[in-house]
Parts: structure tokens; C-alpha cells; sequence
């Protein structure tokens, strides 16, 4: 079969190699029909069949006492005080690059609906974001107005729709590196909750069950969004694709969550699906495939949203906003019913069989009939990878380079798009809707109420593309650190993993090499941490010509807040207080924010990393939080102590007195991203209780300074005003987004 | 509650956590089932097509809600449910984008400029400034200048935006609403509209205290007068 428009075989087209049609034809013993082709390509697409990934993350651990449910459904779910909590990131990130608004929007829709398949109400999103430098900020190129237009229309997406859906946005991050001008990335993680006897799975039993289809109607939009964007690279022809854009209606989004949860909660269905890539085709084919039945599909009774479609188009439409559902027969109109109540549309689509196929028909005839589980069983790779040769080298000539004082080095990092606060971007999100959000964006971590309980439960989610781009395996460790950290300094005990890799063509043996490099460094981490990988997406051809993006893995991490303990805020609140530095501090400039902003270089070696040392100031923090010894506490990373003390005068009340550790050269003691560190400040009768739980496990502690007046004054550079400090956090970003 | 609604659980939380019992009353639904106060939540009614709150302001039960408040018995809209009543004719005016062009969800300060209502009788006094939070895209009060005239001389603008003074200054109004209104009051009192999020502000361990002193005091305002 031929492609008109392009003169060679359909199936390339379709983005399938000629092995892989030799093999779909094997399994079917004929030539596939444009329809079963067309299903083949965007089931065998790497979105969604990881077929590229696969044989790499079947090592990564994923058991732990708390998990219920690992890696492989919907969403993973975890054991929190008796209540099930369903964890998930999916990534947007091409189409948010063609569209931003739509394409954030329908990413949040996407991984919403994964949560709700596992039965779970969802109840939080964050979301990890990353672009090209913006106008005015170091390293901005002639990309930088495009960034800019990028950054505001994926925030305003993820505005729109997540606040209409009434999930409250509670965390995440959003940073700025050359890398992501061509390919920004937009990955959303979604929270949920659920009873344990609740949760559902992607099954479709019983031969002679109802096939239901609800919500939106199936239009031509998104056709191939797997195959056409989120398997390929960019090339300057980016534009052309935005037809392959999905449109989010949040408002049948709402309809769909509670509609779903009231089928559930009535016991009105015994298998759920959400309808994502791939569409109708993958919903059908994976839901009957793991029951090890078979389903058959009458395209008539699929509402359409525009006339003449082909059976190719609404089996693998992407239509946002449809779940599939399996409803015992004698069960079919009270489900109807509910879904009518609600303002939701349901409609009987099919029936499930004992044949084990998937059978498609239109208009009475059989337009596609292929063994279910065959669709789902994709082609596997053993990828080569090799290690680049020599490091990619990156020069700022707007840096100001190594002679800049320490004052206003501080200061241009606190300014600095990576650093400055991104009060601008999270107050343009509900982040306190279903009022369960203790602490939301801008802390360390995202604390929830844990509803049902007195249990709450912390999530962060990071990742670290520069430290990426020196050492995969390196930076996939310290992301996982981070994460861990963040939690701890919230007072949680972290517990599990999601996590979503963001990489380049994985065909390019030195992509997949950092692909695997960091998926190992994830792996390794994750176990010494004690914190099992529950799921997790993977994201490849992040790249647009021959520029891949710095490999991104992000790490979303759950931890438990036990109850009655409360997280101290990162500001300075208490005049005297003591400021102390928890961990040692290291000439360790590679990679740094510093690096960046101010030296304007790219280059490592990357800190070291010491994950007994994380773990044990991990369980000296929660002691002291639970204890109730802190009055601030701030996890130190990027900007290293600098800008962690920066930060916690521009959120607290006071400014501080601070001497360096003597004998240091001053630059690198404050800017060094030495891991396992946070700054801490303690009333002075609690400095000795701190100084002897933090001899007992280790780790050593130094004080700083004191908490008092107006100055952030660190001996060995000038004063600088509290309030100026307070201005430029809060302003730098802003002004990089052009708006005051 | 009308499909799209999504602070109905909250405002429900927050009543029962002031010790009131509740129910939902579905859009379709035209008997109010013998309620006390009808509280609008917040959201994004019919996914706010067409305006914010146009098409909820036609669905049957509001019809019933026009009769409960015509019968002199409290009704509050919040956010969304504010949208509804200025769109359903209760409360004049209407709520235009902010002025800033973006959402906006942060705590802000209010202050009280009425107590002649059910809903600001009970514990507050004049000029009190409560910490209270928005979120809102579509949150700029406006009216003509006629009709401001007339709620200004009524004295039927509940609460105004205000900074930690309770001065009406330019940054503490977050959304441009004219004469910074943040809630109004109908002619006859009993119908409360306003953009922040009270049921926000009641339990401490997720956004202050100050929003129970409005729901208290409606609930107060329903117990006999002691004699």
C-alpha cells in the first residue's frame, strides 16, 4: 500500500520500519488493511509501546512496603495510613512546544485521567516545566521572545484548565536552559486517592460485559499524536503539526472525573480505561488484552464529532476528555442513567468476547480484526549506545564573568529566571481548591491532608538537566537526592517514586547511552534511598534538528508527614535565632547555578554525591521538625548557601548575621551545590538538643550566624538590604516575562 | 450545585466544620428541600461557556433560588456563585477579567463595611480587616456609575479590598474592581455576593480563620432572638 502524498509505502509513512510491517503481516498471516495498519503504528509507536526503553527499566526497583501497585497500570499506587495514594507524571512536552496552551492544557487532562482510571479522586498536580533562557536572563539567544511566549502560554494552559477541573496545582518547578529552546518540556504529575478496596485496573472482563464509551465525541483532532509528534524529532517544520494538537475542554473533563468516580463508587463497572494516545485503539486492545478476553467494536455507535471519518480516524483519534468502561449487561442503563444525571455522555460501543481479538465494524462490514494483545505486544530494541566524545561546551558572552563580587554575583542569581520566585506563575494557579494544601508552591514541598486520615502526606517533583548534560548517571542520582531532600525538609519520611525521563532520539547511540546511564543512576539512587519506583513515562525525540535537549530525568517523590508534625517555613521568623548549616561544604562549583549565571560555562565535575550522608540528615530533620526544634529550614542546592540564605530572608521577616567557614575563599563556600546540606535556624536553648542529635547521626553542624535586622550581612562582602533582597526575589521574574 | 462547580465539597466542609448540617442541591433540582441558607460555590458553572455564569444563572433551580431569596432568606455566592447571581438579576452589576489579564490565587485582605446583613452582624466590627483568599480569573467588579452611587449610598458594598491598614490603595486591589468592591449586598440585604473564598479560611491547618466570622455569622442570624 502506497501513501499518495508521499510515494512510499504506507507504512513508512506511518512511521513503521519495513521489519516491523514484516512482522505485523506474520502476525496476521495477510496485508493489513489501512485501519490495522494505522493501529499497529501508533501501538508500536515508542510512546506508547517504550520499545526503546523497555529492556532498561526492567531492573529499577520497584517493591517497598508501600507499594501496592508498581509500575505497568495507569498510575502507581502506594499505602498511606490505610488509604491507597495513586502517583503518575506524563509528559506534553511537543505538543506544548506547537501549541502551549492547548498542549499543557491536555497534558494535565491526560494524567488526570490516568489517576481517575485507577478509581482514585485526584486531589493534586504539579508541574516540572522547563524552556529556553528568557530576554534578559544569561545565555537568551534569538529564541528568547519565543521562550517567553512559550513560558507564559504553558502556564496559562495549565491555569485554564487545571483550575476548571478543580484540582488544586500545589507544586513543581519551572526552569530556564539553552538546551529546551528548541524542545521546552511540560511534565505534569498527578496525585490521587482512593480506598484500598477501591482502586480499579485497565481490565476488561467478562465475555458478554457492555463496552461504554463516555464523554467528549471522537473528532479528527490529535490523529497520529503519537506517531507524528511524540515519536519523532522536531525539524524547522514545526508548525505544520499543530493539526496533530489535541483541544482540552476542561469543562467535560469535570463531567468525566465525577462521572467515572460515581460509576465506581455505585458499583456500576467492572473495568475502567482512560482514552489517551492511541486512543480508542489502545483503550480497546490494552483493556481486553489484560483480561485475556477479546472485545468487539461497532464504529457506528461511536459519536462523532465531524462527519466522514474513516474507521483509521476514529480508531486512533486523540480526542481529549473519553473513558472506557465495562458495565455487566443487566447493569448497562442504570450506568446510562448516572452518566445522564451528570450531563455526561455514555454510549454503548461494544460488547467484550472470549475470541481474544480485537474486531472492529462499520456500517456491518469488518474493517479491522487483529489478536488484541497483539497490539500492545510492540517490537523490543536493544538500542547501541556509546559515550560521547568530549563535552559539548557552552559559553555565555553576556556572563559576567569571575571577577563579578560575591554581593552581586548573590544578587544576580537571586534575580536569575532559575532562582527568583515564581510567585508569578503559581498565583496563576487554584493551589488551594479541596482545601487540603497545608503548605503549596514555593515551599521545599507540596504538603497535603491526606483526607480520611490525620496523616498528611509531602510530593515534590525535580530534576536537574545541566547536572544531566555533565554526568547522566551523576545527575540522575542527585535529582532523586533532591527530591529526598525536599521531602525531609518538610519533615517527611519520603516512601516512592514516579518519575517521567525526558532525552533525545534514542536512534543516536550517545542519547541512548545517557538514557541508560541515567535510568541506571536513578536506579541506584532509588535503592539507597529506600524509595521504590512506582511507575513512570518516558520521553524520547526531545530534539529539534540535531539539538537534544540536556537529559532530564524528574523525579516526583511521596513522602508521609506523620501527625501532629508541622513544617517550619523556610523564612527567617525569629529575631536571635540561630542560623546553622547542617552537612559540609565542598569547593564543588561544577554545574552550579554560579557556573552558569555568573562564569557563563557549562562544566564538571558534578558534586559529590553521598547517599548515607542524604539519608541520615534526612532522619536528623524529621527528629528535629518533629520535635519541634526549627523555626526555619531551607534545603541548599541551587546557588548553594548563598542563595538558600537569600531566599529565607526574602521569605521571612528578618535579615541575618553570617560569618563563613573560616579559611574558605568565600566564592565557592557560598555558591558550591554540595549535596546533603540545609540551612536551619533554632531558638538559642534549642542549639545544644540540635547540636547532639546532629553529632549522634554524623552529620556535621556549624553555626552561621544569627537572625536580626534588616541586613543580609556575610562578612567578608558588603551589607545587602533585606528589602532589596525581598525586591529582587520577587521582581526577577516578572520583569523576565515582561510584566509587572 | 451545577456541573462544573468545584468548590461545592469545600463550602460543604466548612459548614459542617462550623458544626451546620448540609446537602447537595443538584441544578435540575427545583425543590430546595427545606435549606436555611443556600450557599453558590465556586467553579466554573457549565465550564463558564458562553460568560462566566451565564448559562448556570438560567438552570431550574435558580428559579427556586429567586423565590428563597425573594422570601427574604440568605443566599451567598462566592467566586463563581457571585458570577451567577450578578447574571440570574439578583445582585447588580458584573465581574469583568482582571485587570492584570492572569488568574489570580493568593490570600488578600478585606475590609468590613457593613454589619447590617446577616452575614457580617455576627462578631465583626466596622472598618475589621480579614485575611481571606481569591481565585479568579474573572473577578473585576463593575457597574455604572449609577448603580455604584446607589449600593455606595445603601451601604450595601459588604467588603472592599484593603491593605494591611485597611487602606483602599492601587496593590491591594488585586483584580481593578471599581470602588475596590470585593462582596454587595441585594436591596434587601439578604443576598451576599463576593469574590473571595470564606470556606477557604476556616479550618487553620489550611488557610486562617478569618472566612468563619462570615459563615458563623450567617448561621448565627438563623437562631431565635433570645429574649
Amino acid at each position: 500500500m502506497a501513501d499518495a502524498a508521499t510515494e512510499q509505502p504506507l507504512h513508512r509513512s506511518l512511521g513503521l520500519t519495513d521489519d516491523e510491517y514484516a512482522r505485523i503481516q506474520q502476525i496476521l498471516g495477510r496485508v493489513p488493511n489501512h485501519a490495522e495498519l494505522a493501529m499497529y503504528s501508533v501501538m508500536w509507536s515508542e510512546h506508547c509501546s517504550y520499545k526503546s526503553s523497555r529492556v532498561h527499566l526492567k531492573d529499577l526497583p520497584s517493591e517497598g512496603p508501600h507499594v501496592l501497585i508498581g509500575p505497568g497500570e495507569g498510575a502507581g499506587v502506594i499505602e498511606v495510613d490505610g488509604v491507597a495514594v495513586a502517583m503518575r507524571i506524563e509528559s506534553h512536552n511537543h505538543p506544548s512546544f506547537v501549541e502551549p496552551v492547548q498542549g499543557a492544557a491536555t497534558g494535565i487532562g491526560g494524567v488526570v485521567r490516568d489517576v481517575v482510571s485507577m478509581g482514585a479522586r485526584p486531589i493534586a498536580l504539579l508541574d516540572s516545566l522547563r524552556f529556553g533562557p528568557l530576554p534578559g536572563d544569561t545565555g537568551a539567544d534569538q529564541a528568547a521572545d519565543r521562550n517567553r511566549w512559550l513560558t507564559g502560554g504553558v502556564v496559562s494552559g495549565i491555569s485554564s484548565y487545571g483550575n476548571c477541573i478543580g484540582v488544586p496545582t500545589v507544586g513543581g518547578e519551572v526552569k530556564f536552559e539553552n538546551s529546551y529552546s528548541g524542545n521546552p518540556l511540560v511534565n505534569v504529575m498527578c496525585v490521587g486517592v482512593v480506598p484500598i478496596d477501591g482502586i480499579m485496573l485497565a481490565r476488561a472482563p467478562g465475555p458478554g460485559n457492555a463496552v461504554l464509551l463516555l464523554g467528549s465525541t471522537t473528532g479528527r483532532d490529535g490523529i497520529g499524536g503519537v506517531s507524528v509528534l511524540a515519536s519523532a524529532s522536531f525539524d524547522d517544520q514545526a508548525a505544520t503539526k499543530r493539526p496533530s494538537v489535541q483541544v482540552g475542554d476542561p469543562f467535560t473533563e469535570k463531567l468525566l472525573i465525577e462521572g467515572s468516580l460515581s460509576l465506581i463508587e455505585k458499583g456500576l463497572v467492572v473495568g475502567i480505561q482512560d482514552l489517551g494516545g492511541a486512543g480508542l485503539c489502545c483503550a480497546t486492545s490494552e483493556s481486553a488484552a489484560n483480561a485475556g478476553t477479546g472485545m468487539t467494536i461497532d464504529l457506528d455507535r461511536v459519536p462523532l464529532r465531524e462527519k466522514g471519518m474513516e474507521p483509521f480516524e476514529i480508531l486512533t483519534s486523540e480526542s481529549q476528555e473519553r473513558m472506557l468502561v465495562i458495565v455487566k449487561p443487566e447493569l448497562v442503563q442504570d450506568a446510562i442513567d448516572e452518566c445522564t444525571r451528570l450531563g455526561l455522555r455514555a454510549s454503548v460501543i461494544g460488547e467484550v468476547t472470549d475470541t481474544g481479538r480485537l474486531t472492529v465494524t462499520r456500517g456491518g462490514e469488518v474493517v479491522a480484526d487483529v489478536p488484541a494483545a497483539s497490539l500492545g505486544d510492540g517490537p523490543l530494541y536493544h538500542r547501541p549506545y556509546t559515550a560521547p566524545e568530549g563535552a559539548r561546551t557552552v559559553r555565555f558572552a553576556d556572563a559576567p564573568g569571575p571577577g563579578t563580587p560575591p554581593d552581586e554575583a548573590l544578587m544576580r542569581l537571586v534575580a536569575s529566571a532559575n532562582i527568583a520566585s515564581k510567585r508569578w506563575v503559581w498565583e496563576q494557579y487554584d493551589y488551594q481548591v479541596m482545601l487540603n494544601t497545608v503548605a503549596g508552591p514555593g515551599s521545599d514541598a507540596a504538603i497535603l491532608r491526606l483526607p480520611g486520615t490525620q496523616t498528611r502526606i509531602a510530593v515534590t517533583v525535580d530534576g536537574n538537566g545541566r547536572y544531566g548534560q555533565i554526568d547522566p548517571r551523576q545527575g540522575a542520582r542527585h535529582s532523586v537526592a533532591e527530591a529526598y531532600r525536599n521531602l525531609c525538609t518538610m519533615g517527611a519520611e519520603p516512601v516512592a517514586v514516579t518519575n517521567c525521563m525526558n532525552f533525545g532520539n534514542p536512534e543516536i547511540p550517545e542519547v541512548m547511552w545517557q538514557f541508560v546511564e541515567a535510568v541506571s543512576g536513578m536506579g541506584e539512587a532509588c535503592r539507597a534511598l529506600e524509595t521504590p519506583i512506582t511507575g513512570g513515562n518516558v520521553s524520547f525525540y526531545n530534539q529539534t534538528l540535531d539539538e537534544a535537549i540536556y537529559p532530564t530525568p524528574m523525579i516526583g517523590m511521596i513522602g508521609i508527614v506523620k501527625p501532629g508534625v508541622v513544617a517550619p517555613p523556610a523564612g527567617f521568623q525569629k529575631e536571635e535565632d540561630i542560623v546553622v548549616l547542617l552537612g559540609r561544604t565542598g569547593d564543588e562549583l561544577g554545574g552550579s547555578e554560579y557556573q552558569r549565571s555568573i562564569l557563563g560555562t557549562l562544566e564538571g565535575p558534578l558534586p559529590a554525591l553521598d547517599l548515607n550522608a542524604e539519608a541520615s540528615l534526612g532522619w536528623l530533620l524529621r527528629e528535629l521538625i518533629s520535635r519541634g526544634l526549627l523555626n526555619s529550614a531551607h534545603d541548599c542546592s541551587e546557588g548553594g548557601i548563598g542563595v538558600a540564605l537569600a531566599e529565607m530572608v526574602a521569605q521571612g521577616q528578618w535579615g541575618a548575621q553570617i560569618r563563613p567557614e573560616p579559611g574558605r575563599d568565600l566564592i565557592p563556600w557560598l555558591f558550591s551545590e554540595t549535596t546533603a546540606r540545609v540551612v536551619v535556624a533554632v531558638g538559642p536553648g534549642d542549639l545544644s538538643e540540635l547540636m547532639e542529635l546532629a553529632r549522634g547521626i554524623g552529620i556535621p553542624a556549624a553555626e552561621l550566624g544569627i537572625v536580626n535586622g534588616r541586613l543580609l550581612s556575610i562578612r567578608g562582602m558588603p551589607d545587602i538590604k533585606a528589602a532589596e533582597i525581598r525586591r529582587e526575589y520577587e521582581r526577577g521574574f516578572p520583569r523576565l516575562m515582561g510584566s509587572n | 450545585m451545577f456541573p462544573g462547580s468545584n468548590c461545592d465539597r469545600d463550602a460543604n466542609y466548612s459548614f459542617e466544620y462550623l458544626g451546620a448540617g448540609t446537602r447537595y442541591l443538584w441544578h435540575q433540582d427545583t425543590d430546595l428541600e427545606g435549606v436555611d441558607v443556600v450557599v453558590l460555590p465556586g467553579g466554573f458553572a457549565y465550564g463558564d461557556y458562553l460568560r462566566t455564569g451565564a448559562m448556570a444563572a438560567y438552570s431550574p433551580v435558580m428559579d427556586s433560588v429567586r423565590e428563597f431569596a425573594a422570601a427574604g432568606k440568605p443566599v451567598i455566592g462566592i467566586c463563581n456563585g457571585f458570577q451567577v447571581l450578578c447574571e440570574a438579576g439578583l445582585l447588580p452589576g458584573a465581574l469583568r477579567r482582571n485587570s492584570g489579564l492572569r488568574f489570580r490565587c493568593m490570600p488578600v485582605r478585606i475590609r468590613v463595611e457593613t454589619l447590617d446583613s446577616p452575614f457580617t452582624s455576627g462578631g465583626m466590627w466596622p472598618g475589621q480587616i480579614l485575611t481571606i483568599p481569591i481565585a479568579h480569573f474573572d473577578g473585576s467588579y463593575y457597574a455604572d456609575d449609577e448603580t455604584l452611587e446607589q449600593l455606595v449610598a445603601d451601604r450595601r458594598i459588604a467588603f472592599r479590598y484593603c491593605d494591611a491598614e485597611g487602606e483602599l490603595t492601587a496593590d491591594s486591589n488585586p483584580n481593578g474592581s471599581r470602588l475596590h468592591i470585593a462582596g454587595i449586598l441585594n436591596e434587601q440585604r439578604n443576598v451576599l455576593g463576593m469574590m473571595p473564598h470564606p470556606e477557604r479560611a476556616v479550618d487553620p491547618a489550611v488557610g486562617g480563620t478569618d472566612g468563619r466570622l462570615i459563615l458563623a455569622s450567617v448561621l448565627y442570624s438563623l437562631q431565635p432572638a433570645e429574649t
